[in-house]
């Protein structure tokens, strides 16, 4: 018996994508960059898929560019603006690494994971040349005001662009609407029930690729298109967005009991962020006296799916700089875990955390 | 049994891993992050996790990874760079054993509900009488790793095991191509994990300690005979880098870290009676003074015979070289280590 509660992590692929990548991994195996009747078969589906992608993400197909992750739409956000990179403290390393590289700007969050906008305009002048705030954060689920981040940017760094990493947010908000001021806007198709291997970056403004060669995505993004992947991330995206409003609700609600079911049975036990604030799916919590590493692997031995902090290179737990940036003493930041759920989730799910984690806290403490 | 195996990416835990799956345990491999900083290779850079990993696959055993470096900065590397600090010499290894690998590492376990952990150490683990237990050699008296295992006491040897010290290094090897496991012909780790051959200790020491340059004097005449650019870092029974030329050969005798003086003079000077030691542990009971031993002041060296004064005090049958303040002594009855502590 299992519950899988790592959605943040990565999704189960949607029977709707599957079906749509199942002829591209068959008889439509066209290369889209060739002149025939095979490579335009497969030029085709990645059209058809382009004009769904710019629909769901509120932008002009020839906005759209397809890449091989989130972490490369982000890569290619940052590293393709000239200038100064800013950012928040809570970006995915994907951000952050690429801002760190070029000697960016980090900006302080507050205690709920907020950026501090004051912090924003005081690091935003004539230099910068992208500033990017994530629309929700992949690990206490935050909600970033976004549109205050855009008007700020225009008036204290109009050349600046502004990019939002929208990887965690797609499945459970209006991406369309709310990042419609941004210029760059990061998508993964494998966090929202598409395959891995594939994302999109919105591109609105100017920017230089970091993949060169064949010239695919108009300059910005060569290599031969991963046709099956680009079709079935369409593919999931529609079936996420027409599905979104009453996931929200039924996620919602499924969080909202394991969260309050987790803090009414575990003495101690802190929720991390503002619960009105973060996406349906998030529920991060803190249980101080006990290691993040040492529960994992009683929660993995009881069948239950969960992560926490930042895995390194090596797969050993790092305490997480989200939790770090939002105030959160080290010690706690080594005691909490990230039960994030999903499209697939039910209150079967939600039963078995609430009576395995628990009694593994427990095991811990007594130990 | 349940098992926690240590797991280093190398081939010495690789077949303790399979030898107690062939055992019928059920057995679980972690792997510890100790150091993030640069490291050559053997223990806890990326790659080695990812040896260990790719073993537990082939094995078809769980693999964890646990970050310990909290504990080992704390336990070995700051405590290293304060002995070298203060002219002691000390041995990384046996402070991670002690601290690290047989005590958070053993608590951890005991955590997730193991029965025991196990190490590819060459060493042996024992049953005696009365539920007791006694650590001894490998059988491969080349790699015997006794000796920087000589601080467990009961408490640890009733929990672990050491599966490969009943084989020679090249049965384990061969034990671990047979099986087909990736890191059968990986060479072993040397040195410390966290220095690099780049720099090698003294630039690691450099970053954390004030080096200072001081005076090289014959321990008979008195005369300054050179000068050392970095005096912590002389070790008792040193011989290179102080100033040669002169006639016999001439060793580090004493080193005054406050003064700034190396005292030099020929290996005569080095010898002593005696050893005092620090920081004692008991295999199992204490030994009562004049009891025999044998003393082993290095990883690989001949013990020298001995004679407990009890009070930490070992006086050698015959004159042996001064042991360097904070190795460790490892003492021996037989092929069984009855004791350790750490030169004054």
């Amino acid at each position: 018996m299992t519950a899988y509660l790592d959605h943040a992590a990565t999704t189960p692929l949607r029977p709707e994508a599957f079906e749509a990548m199942v002829p591209y991994l068959t008889e439509r195996f066209g290369n889209p960059s060739g002149v025939h009747a095979v490579a335009r078969e497969a030029k085709r589906a990645v059209e058809e898929a382009r004009d769904v992608v710019a629909e769901c993400l509120g932008c002009e197909p020839n906005e759209v560019v397809f890449t091989g992750s989130g972490t490369e739409s982000d890569n290619l956000a940052v590293l393709g603006r000239s200038g100064v990179a800013v950012c928040s403290a809570v970006e995915h390393h994907a951000v952050l690494d690429a801002v760190a590289r070029g000697g960016g700007r980090v900006v302080a969050v507050d205690g709920s994971g907020t950026v501090d906008l004051d912090a924003l305009d005081a690091a935003l002048d004539g230099d910068v040349g992208v500033v990017s705030v994530m629309l929700a954060n992949n690990e206490v689920g935050t909600i970033q005001p976004l549109e205050a981040v855009v008007d700020l940017v225009r008036r204290q760094a109009p050349a600046a662009a502004v990019h939002t990493d929208a990887v965690q947010a797609f499945p459970w908000v209006d991406v369309e609407s709310l990042a419609r001021g941004a210029d760059l806007v990061s998508v993964s198709a494998h966090k929202f029930g598409g395959p891995k291997g594939v994302g999109a970056l919105v591109v609105r403004t100017e920017l230089r690729p970091l993949l060169v060669g064949g010239g695919q995505e108009r300059e910005l993004r060569s290599g031969t298109h991963n046709v099956a992947g680009i079709v079935g991330m369409a593919a999931a995206m529609q079936a996420t967005v027409a599905s979104r409003e009453e996931t929200v609700r039924r996620v919602g609600a499924l969080r909202d009991r394991l969260a309050d079911g987790l803090l009414a049975a575990v003495p101690g036990a802190v929720e991390t962020g503002d619960r009105a604030g973060k996406i349906a799916g998030n529920c991060h919590v803190r249980f101080p006296g006990i290691e993040s590493e040492a529960l994992l692997v009683l929660l993995d031995d009881a069948g239950v799916c969960a992560s926490a902090g930042s895995a390194c290179a090596s797969g050993a737990l790092d305490p997480s700089h989200v939790l770090v940036a939002m105030g959160v003493p080290r010690d706690e930041a080594l005691a909490s875990v990230r039960l994030s759920l999903g499209w697939t989730t039910t209150d079967e799910d939600v039963d078995i955390a609430l009576k395995t984690v628990p009694d593994a806290v427990s095991r811990l403490r007594t130990s | 049994m349940r098992v926690l195996v240590a797991m280093s990416g190398g081939v010495d835990s690789s077949v303790a891993a399979a030898l107690l799956v062939e055992e019928g345990h059920d057995v679980v491999g972690a792997t510890m992050k100790l150091w993030g900083g640069a490291s050559d290779t053997g223990c806890c850079s990326v790659s080695d996790v990812e040896d260990a990993r790719r073993v537990a696959q082939q094995l078809d055993i769980r693999h964890h990874v646990f970050n310990f470096g909290d504990d080992f900065t704390r336990h070995v590397v700051g405590p290293y760079a304060a002995a070298w600090s203060e002219g002691r010499t000390p041995n990384p290894c046996i402070e991670c054993n002690r601290h690290v690998k047989f005590d958070r590492f053993l608590r951890r376990a005991a955590q997730l509900g193991f029965d025991a952990v196990a190490t590819g150490h060459h060493a042996r683990v024992t049953a005696e009488r009365d539920g007791r237990h006694a650590l001894r050699r490998g059988v491969d008296r080349a790699k015997d790793q006794s000796y920087v295992l000589a601080m467990l006491t009961q408490r640890e040897l009733a929990k672990v095991r050491f599966p490969v010290g009943e084989m020679t290094k090249p049965d384990v090897r061969a034990k671990a191509e047979a099986l087909g496991l990736r890191t059968a012909a990986k060479p072993d780790s040397q040195d410390v994990c966290f220095i690099t051959s780049d720099g090698g200790r003294e630039a690691f020491l450099g970053e954390r300690i004030a080096l200072r340059p001081g005076r090289v004097v014959d321990g008979s005449t008195g005369a300054e005979v050179g000068r050392v650019d970095a005096v912590q870092l002389v070790t008792i029974g040193q011989r290179r880098g102080l100033g040669g030329g002169a006639a016999g050969r001439r060793y580090a005798t004493a080193v005054d870290v406050a003064g700034g003086v190396v005292t030099v003079g020929p290996e005569h000077d080095l010898l002593t009676d005696e050893v005092r030691l620090s920081d004692q542990t008991w295999a199992d009971a204490p030994l009562a003074s004049g009891t025999e031993v044998v003393a082993q002041v290095s990883a690989h060296g001949k013990g020298a015979s001995a004679i407990y004064q009890g009070d930490g005090i070992i006086r050698f049958v015959d004159r042996q070289r001064k042991v360097a303040p904070g190795q460790t002594v490892a003492l021996y009855d037989g092929d069984r280590v009855v004791g350790s502590g750490i030169a004054r």
